[in-house]
């Protein structure tokens, strides 16, 4: 089950390295992402995910609110 | 939109998945950095005025009024000891009672904006609304600083 964190805990992943995931469209992604965030929109993840991502590490996913 | 993309994830074999559920709206709206076109861009966080005189809501107007002018101020942000905003007084609150309490005096509850709008959109909503000026706010209520209408213009 894929835990929820919040902002603290986001800041503390990603110094250690996790794989940061925005899952917006292209415009939204391209004005503002979070640093260093790789941009894999939710309907390209199923053909796209086991490209860019390695399973095997830690992945973080936002959007751009609880919606 | 996220949790479905979490959830989908794990489906694929990715055995550790977070969803950071209050996502890109939150970490802009902390003044946290982002990077894209619209980064570049000044925004409400940058403009703002950040040695924007404050108080506190059982502090006696003429205090406050002698201190802020002798800044060069004629606005104060009202705040508690968490620095959340609770009320603002522009010029014509300045003018008042001078025996009246802070929390008598402001003008309560003022509108604020997040510190990722874009500076344009302050103005214009600034101008619409014609206010002289606005407290900036992180999402949970905290003063980042005073956005003023003709340091935009």
């Amino acid at each position: 089950m894929p835990k929820e964190v919040r902002r603290e805990e986001v800041r503390r992943l990603i110094e250690n390295g996790v794989q940061l995931v925005e899952v917006l469209p292209s415009p939204e992604y391209e004005e503002d992402h979070l640093p260093g965030a790789i941009h894999l929109p939710l309907r390209q993840l199923e053909k796209q995910a086991l490209q860019v991502l390695d399973p095997s590490r830690p992945v973080v996913v936002y959007c751009w609110d609880t919606a | 939109m996220s949790p479905r993309a979490a959830w989908r994830l794990e489906s694929l074999g990715f055995g550790d998945v977070s969803d950071y559920v209050d996502g890109k709206v939150d970490w802009m709206a902390a003044g946290l950095p982002t990077e894209g076109t619209n980064s570049e861009q000044p925004r409400a966080g940058d403009v703002a005025r950040k040695d924007v005189p404050t108080a506190g809501l059982s502090e006696r107007l003429g205090d406050v009024r002698e201190r802020v002018r002798a800044q060069g101020w004629d606005a104060v942000v009202v705040v508690n000891e968490e620095r959340v905003v609770l009320g603002l007084l522009r010029a014509k609150e300045l003018e008042k009672d001078a025996d009246l309490r802070i929390e008598e005096a402001m003008r309560p509850g003022p509108s604020t904006y997040r510190p990722y709008v874009p500076a344009h959109e302050l103005l214009h909503a600034m101008a619409e609304h014609q206010m002289e000026s606005s407290p900036i706010t992180t999402s949970d209520g905290r003063l980042v600083g005073l956005a003023v209408r003709k340091d935009l213009e």
